[in-house]
């Protein structure tokens, strides 16, 4: 059912045949031979391959950026597509590059385009910008020559000039955004790229393709593809279901659709609980959280992922469709064994429910890495101590990075109940059996899962200088 | 000639000559070229299982059968030379009979496509004897063979005696871990078959001469016959000084065998597992001390890991060697290292070559000595600097530059270190789960190529006849600013806006036999070599200028795209043009020796280095002695770059090479598992420092200088690899922190301080 269709360049592509499994990376640099954006790690990690893609927002455009080596060509249907080749105009370096270049922020140049791109998106924002939110924009961009901050003194100054030709554009890129509309199916039943526009033609295609590889914002199937070389030849694609990433608050819970991202749903998170915003962001990076979704994290199960623990603290119902029929459960019964989910052929995760903490709740979340921002756990920790007049009536603990899958510390948990805050921290975890691996030892995460649990009760009571992150 | 006169293009900060293509995407590496008509692609192919054995069977037949592959190679289909090392020929290309760590590439795939190629080498069938690898430094000592080198030590006096005599003692022990040079472009090669079976092989290498070298050994060909050319490199970092060669080779053969042009990049994956790395090291010593903390004698084991072959080992483990004192005078030593062999990728050059690695130690044991005095350890380290009567290192070199006790007391004074240290303990007297430190230490790196020979440069200048200038000489440029730097001094040489020097790419065919741009010296050489080219050619302009006008040559001055003399003045290029008319040459090779350097390797005595370039830096640190995490929270610099060339390129040197030094550090840890498999071999597991790892407060200045004492390229000083061991202060600082939970025990703490290295120094105590 039709084509491929995107904006590039203010001009209508449309491509009728392709690779499913093809990246953008490679469509970039091997069929349009536009050389400016780079491979770096082929990975999502170094952010040398960084892309903006514009996608229409209340009449405007909104620009994001992402990493073209693990998204997928079909992924930017009814999309903007924006490369560093695009930027200077008539002879004339954009903003962003004219700050770059005088704030002398390049010295190898080659993850310098990927800057740019993260910097451009920035800037289209259309915000005023600190120094912090540079700093965070480009977390996922890595510069091995300049020490990043004649970087960040570039983003700066070009977040405080003028607008650009996009800006000017942007209610003539929406409207011809807009007019990209409906299914997309690319192929036929052995090999096909489908994007249904709606969350039940989603749901219906699901079923159709029990053995089609379900993606949302590819970053974990990218490297299926681009490090284990294993072909992906049918790809149903979740991002252009209208209704599949709806985020909704009510009296006692939020309620995130599964193809919410990271960054849609970051707003709410963090009204939720300040200790999930910071998680948030050090989850992945601006490009990871633009692509990535909730429900695909939760759904390739991985042990590593640093929100099903703090969700499922916090109790969170996890909802899943087949076709037409639904069902839910705890969020911690889904992950069954290493890579093993309760989720049949055709089925999606679908929604997540997520209880507001209670006034006499406490909820807190720890991520330790070797790095801060845009790295994996060794472990996640996550608390919610229901507590009265000191004593702990309830308490919610789960761990990632413990086990095989994220899991509840059950055994701690009937340990804590009717205990003081202050007798608490004498509690000892004997819940898990972590393995040694390239992030931490087995011993490192006993120790710190102990210790994690020991400062969330310290900071329940008050504490103060507790974490080297302010 | 004297520079004295104002300089009108040396010393400004002008930008980066490619940074305006750097930001539109439009600067051209190997891998964004054109690709040439029937293009193959190569892809090295390896066992998937085994570090160390026998190659018990290969079986590429499925890797034939693949589709779009054109030709699979192995060792037979090498014409001459199977060998790629820089030094002792140990090497292979194709590793023959055994395998002597993970990853050693045993055939290579030529397919039609990149992809083909990739795919294509996984299909292989190796089987490989199970020997059990040699992984670490430990495991290398247990196996009582040879080590890869012979040892190597500097020693002076009875060590042992003046120790056991001394009135305080200190003994250590710990471990460095190696770095990943992480550079963005991965190692690429392409190569162009020609007529007569020339190659032109565009690299991207810090040493075209060592691939053109390379390539031409394995097909059996004169050196002649192949050309490297490298116009720049997306990052170098020391790791295409020697392991450019293997992709290169690859390529050539591939282009050898199709007769087709042929690439060969290797994905981030491999090229992490197959490309050496900076060499760790297992630190053992012994001191004593005086009761004011002077060290009176040293005793230091530095035991490399240097992976499975000599690739250039025995100059960084000397360099290591040379750097062991720091800035502290040993009146007593015995400075020894060994040279280890392990079934791991051969460890090679990286920015500091060794020279970090020897400093680290030393400043571990001032800081050591500081937390088992009790003492300020800035005093301490004071205590210990070179000064007057005590200017003599350990390899015999008299001190004729030191300013460490200025560059030390004005960083003290403009870091309000002393004010700080106060606030530190304050915080850490009420402050039970969070610990703050701050460590304040200077840096004496040694600028030259200890190897004696390798200091020397070439240049080629061209002056046309329109007033325009084409530069070239033997350095890389791998983002360090070197071509915009000579092409400033050549500017400066002619009088002109260094808009007219036109900046080529480096190639074997412009300026042969050249160095690697390594050692921090590509200014010093290839600047001084490209201004000896300018002059030769600006003489001969001089001498037409002053016969034309009958004056004097001294009367004639080239400024401002002029040449004057007294009211006569004329463009720079009418007087290009008039030259030409009287058929004089407007072209010219310049070359250049560092003077005065020796080293006599058998006695360890000589002057190996021209000068060195010295900075201070004062770092403090917040750790969690729950978890070990730690945030760097100031870091203050002050760096000696005698006249600087271009601030602002320097500055980028200096915080550029901070950063990659406190990834070293800090969060940069390479895991291999017993089996001797890299378990981190991309940037999701192996983690450099990224933005927000930057103390937001970072002060950098360049130190007020007179210039550099020796006669250097307009008294200019190296910054490349000095500033890479900055932040050595910020390690220190952590052991500060640590140490506060404690005062006086010396926390156990090896290198990079991950949070579970912290922790584990925590629990140490």
């Amino acid at each position: 059912m039709g084509a491929l269709q995107f904006i590039r360049r203010g001009e209508l592509v449309q491509i009728a045949q392709f690779a499913p499994d093809q990246t953008l990376l490679d469509y970039l640099r091997l069929s349009e031979k536009s050389k400016g954006t780079k491979e770096g790690c082929n990975e999502g990690d170094c952010g040398a391959c960084t892309v903006v893609l514009g996608t229409p927002h209340h009449g405007g455009v909104r620009y994001q950026a992402v990493n073209a080596c693990i998204l997928l060509l079909g992924q930017i249907h009814g999309k903007e597509l924006v490369t560093v080749d695009d930027l200077a105009r008539g002879g004339v370096l954009h903003p962003v590059q004219q700050a770059m270049v005088d704030a002398h922020a390049s010295q190898c140049g080659f993850c310098t385009p990927g800057f740019v791109m993260s910097l451009f998106s920035l800037k289209h924002e259309g915000r005023k910008v600190s120094r912090t939110d540079v700093v965070e924009q480009i977390a996922g961009n890595l510069c091995r020559c300049t020490g990043y901050r004649p970087i960040v003194d570039a983003g700066l100054a070009a977040c405080n000039t003028p607008a650009d030709y996009w800006h000017v554009a942007q209610a003539e890129t929406c409207a011809k955004l807009e007019a990209i509309q409906g299914d997309l199916f690319v192929g036929d039943t052995h090999c096909f790229f489908a994007a249904p526009a709606s969350a039940d033609a989603l749901a219906e295609c699901c079923a159709d393709h029990p053995t089609a590889t379900i993606v949302s914002g590819n970053t974990d199937v990218g490297l299926w593809i681009t490090k284990q070389m294993r072909a992906q030849p049918r790809i149903i694609y979740t991002g252009r279901a209208n209704g599949f990433a709806d985020i909704k608050e009510h009296d006692d819970h939020i309620s995130i659709g599964a193809g919410a991202t990271y960054a849609d749903a970051e707003a709410i998170l963090v009204a939720l609980a300040p200790d999930l915003g910071g998680l948030l962001k050090r989850i992945g990076s601006r490009q990871v959280r633009a692509s990535g979704t909730i429900g695909g994290n939760i759904a390739n199960g991985s042990p590593i992922g640093d929100m099903p623990p703090a969700l499922i603290a916090l109790g969170a119902t996890l909802h899943l469709r087949g076709g037409p029929y639904y069902h839910h459960m705890p969020m911690e019964e889904f992950f069954v064994a290493y890579g093993q989910q309760k989720r049949k052929p055709g089925e999606l995760v679908w929604r997540i429910d997520i209880p507001k903490p209670k006034p006499n709740q406490i909820f807190r979340a720890y991520k330790i890495s070797k790095r801060f921002d845009q790295d994996i756990s060794a472990l996640m920790a996550a608390f919610l101590l229901t507590v009265e007049d000191s004593v702990i009536q309830d308490a919610r603990i789960a761990f990632g990075g413990m086990a095989a899958t994220p899991k509840r510390a059950s055994k701690t948990e009937l340990a804590l109940k009717g205990k003081t805050l202050t007798e608490a921290q004498h509690a000892a975890l004997d819940d898990f059996t972590p393995l040694s691996d390239m992030r931490a030892s087995a011993d490192y995460r006993n120790d710190v899962a102990n210790a994690l649990l020991k400062k969330a009760l310290l900071e329940a009571v008050g504490a103060a200088n507790t974490r080297v992150l302010a | 000639m004297s520079f004295s006169a104002k300089l009108q293009t040396v010393g400004k900060s002008l930008v980066h000559d490619s940074a305006e293509l750097h930001v539109q995407g439009s600067a051209l590496y190997i891998d964004d070229m054109l690709e040439p008509e029937g293009l193959v692609h190569v892809a090295p192919g390896y066992a998937k299982e085994g570090a160390r054995g026998k190659i018990k069977s290969v079986d590429l037949s499925a890797v034939r059968a693949a589709v779009g592959v054109i030709a699979v190679l192995t060792a037979q289909d090498i014409p001459h030379k199977n060998d790629c090392s820089p030094t002792l020929g140990d090497d292979p290309i194709f590793a023959v009979d055994d395998i002597q760590f993970h990853g050693q590439v045993i055939f290579a795939v030529v397919a039609t496509t990149r992809d083909q190629a990739r795919r294509a080498a996984r299909l292989a069938k190796i089987e490989i004897e199970a020997v059990a690898p040699a992984v670490t430094v430990q495991d290398a000592l247990k196996e009582a063979k040879p080590d890869l080198l012979p040892p190597y030590a500097f020693r002076q006096g009875n060590v042992q005696k003046t120790i056991a005599a001394a009135p305080g003692q200190i003994v250590g022990e710990f471990e460095m871990g190696g770095q990943e040079h992480f550079y963005l472009e991965g190692q690429i090669a392409l190569v162009i078959p020609g007529e007569k079976g020339t190659m032109t092989v565009y690299t991207s290498t810090q040493h075209p001469t060592e691939i053109q070298h390379c390539v031409a050994a394995m097909l059996g060909v004169d050196d002649a016959y192949v050309t490297a050319e490298c116009r720049r490199m997306g990052g170098g970092f020391g790791g295409k000084e020697s392991q450019a060669a293997q992709w290169a080779a690859l390529a050539a053969l591939a282009a050898h065998k199709t007769g087709r042009p042929a690439k060969c990049r290797l994905d981030r994956d491999d090229d992490m597992m197959l490309t050496g790395k900076r060499h760790d090291f297992h630190v053992n010593y012994q001191a004593g001390f005086d009761k004011s903390g002077r060290i009176t004698a040293v005793d230091v084991l530095l035991q490399a890991r240097c992976g499975y072959s000599a690739d250039l080992s025995a100059a960084i483990c000397d360099r290591a060697m040379f750097h062991a004192d720091n800035g502290y005078y040993y009146p007593e030593y015995h400075i020894a290292t060994r040279r280890l062999k392990t079934n791991t990728v051969s460890n090679t050059a990286f920015r500091g070559f060794g020279g970090p690695q020897g400093i680290l130690f030393a400043e571990q044991m001032m800081q050591a000595i500081a937390i088992q005095t009790g003492k300020d350890a800035l005093e301490i380290r004071k205590r210990n600097f070179y000064g007057r009567g005590r200017d003599v290192t350990p390899y015999g070199q008299k001190l004729r530059d030191n300013i460490l006790l200025d560059i030390t007391t004005q960083l003290e004074k403009s870091s309000g270190y002393a004010k700080r240290r106060k606030q530190i303990d304050a915080f850490n007297k009420q402050s039970p789960i969070l610990k703050k430190g701050m460590a304040l230490l200077p840096i004496k790196f040694g600028i030259s190529f200890t190897f004696t020979q390798m200091n020397q440069a070439g240049a080629l200048v061209h002056v046309y006849a329109d007033g325009s200038v084409q530069l070239n000489h033997g350095g890389t440029e791998m983002g360090q600013g070197l071509y915009q730097k000579v092409a400033q001094v050549v500017a400066e040489t002619f009088g002109i806006d260094v808009s007219h020097v036109a900046i080529t790419a480096t190639t074997t065919g412009k300026v042969p036999n050249t160095s690697p741009t390594a050692a921090s010296s590509g200014t010093d050489l290839n600047g001084m070599a490209a201004r000896n080219a300018a002059l030769a050619i600006k003489e001969r302009m001089t001498a037409h200028a002053a016969k034309m006008w009958k004056v004097a040559k001294s009367q004639i001055t080239f400024a401002n795209g002029q040449v004057k003399a007294g009211r006569k003045a004329m463009r720079f290029g009418a007087l290009a043009a008039a030259c030409k008319a009287e058929r004089i040459s407007l072209s010219s090779t310049g070359h250049y020796k560092t003077p005065e350097i020796y080293w006599d390797r058998a006695t360890g005595k000589g002057m190996p280095f021209y000068y060195f370039t010295y900075a201070a830096a004062c770092s403090e640190v917040l750790i969690d002695t729950l978890t070990g995490e730690m945030k760097v929270t100031r870091v203050d610099i002050l760096h000696d770059v005698g006249k600087s060339l271009n601030p602002a390129i320097d500055i980028g040197q200096i915080e550029g090479g901070f950063v990659q030094g406190m990834g070293w550090l800090t969060t940069e840890d390479l895991v291999y598992d017993a089996k001797g498999v890299l378990r981190t071999h991309a940037p999701s597991t192996y983690k450099i420092p990224c933005a927000s790892d930057v103390p937001e407060d970072f002060r950098v200045k360049l130190y007020e200088s007179k210039g550099n004492v020796m006669d250097t390229i307009y008294r200019s000083k190296a910054v490349g690899e000095p500033p890479l061991n900055l932040p050595i202060s910020v390690w220190c600082a952590v052991m500060d922190a640590v140490a506060a939970l404690k005062p006086g025990t010396v926390p156990k703490l090896n290198a990079p301080a991950t949070p579970e290295n912290i922790l584990k120094a925590v629990k140490s105590l």
